[in-house]
């Protein structure tokens, strides 16, 4: 099952935070795709999730600035 | 849940009671447990105002000091800006300016904290001296401490004063 989280609109901490949660609530194998804007959010979201053990399947960028991330728990 | 021997912890003394100063503390808090770090917040005098179930002004405690305290520092509602407080006005400013630049709230800050699961610790110490029971804090204060078992708990931890 895949799961979708747009955080653009959230600052620090919360971009990680809510993927964070959001992962939590999760089951093993599931994936979560995020839509997260450049900067803070795309160097630290893909950092915590690979720390915590989570696969980092791509990340592409979109328009906007923006870039579309695929977690694997 | 249990934690691996070797994860990085993190403890915050929340001293001060001021409104910036804790939205700087849960913000830490938050951000740390969210990358994987054990993270307990410890609160002692005016931070446990934080604490409180009742977020308005109540006279909480037995003697008429300890009431008076209590009514005048009120909960997490009313804590003060530790600059340009202007008489309480500041703090709802700031939460707008805030909500504008979709900066979390402080309310918000402290669920996050609640559902990452970050320890919170109610000073023993400050609760006497302010009469203020277990009973009279959210259900979220998992343990009422001092200052030892503080210690004890942070071996090996970074310990921010706030």
């Amino acid at each position: 099952m895949k799961h979708f989280l747009d955080i653009t609109r959230e600052t620090c901490p919360m971009t990680f935070v809510k993927v964070k949660l959001k992962l939590a609530r999760m089951d093993k194998g599931e994936q979560l795709e995020v839509l997260l804007n450049a900067g803070e959010p795309l160097e630290n979201v893909p950092r915590s999730c690979e720390e915590q053990g989570f696969k980092v399947l791509s990340n592409e960028a979109t328009d906007d600035n923006k870039h579309l991330l695929l977690i694997e728990k | 849940m249990s934690l691996p021997a070797d994860k990085k912890k993190v403890s915050i003394v929340c001293f001060s009671g001021d409104f910036d100063k804790m939205v700087a503390a849960f913000t830490i808090a938050t951000g740390a447990a969210a990358t994987n770090r054990e993270v307990t917040m410890f609160f002692t005098f005016w931070g446990l105002n934080a604490l409180k179930k009742k977020k308005g002004r109540v006279a909480t405690g037995k003697s008429i000091m300890a009431r008076a305290f209590n009514f005048l520092i009120g909960g997490l509602n009313n804590l003060p800006l530790s600059r340009l407080n202007f008489f309480g006005a500041s703090p709802i400013l700031m939460t707008s300016m805030m909500k504008k630049h979709n900066v979390a709230s402080l309310p918000e800050l402290v669920e996050a904290a609640h559902a990452l699961g970050i320890r919170i610790v109610a000073c023993e110490m400050a609760m006497h001296i302010l009469e203020v029971e277990k009973s009279d804090m959210i259900e979220e204060v998992q343990d009422v401490a001092g200052v030892a078992t503080f210690l004890n708990e942070s071996e090996n931890a970074h310990i921010i004063f706030i």
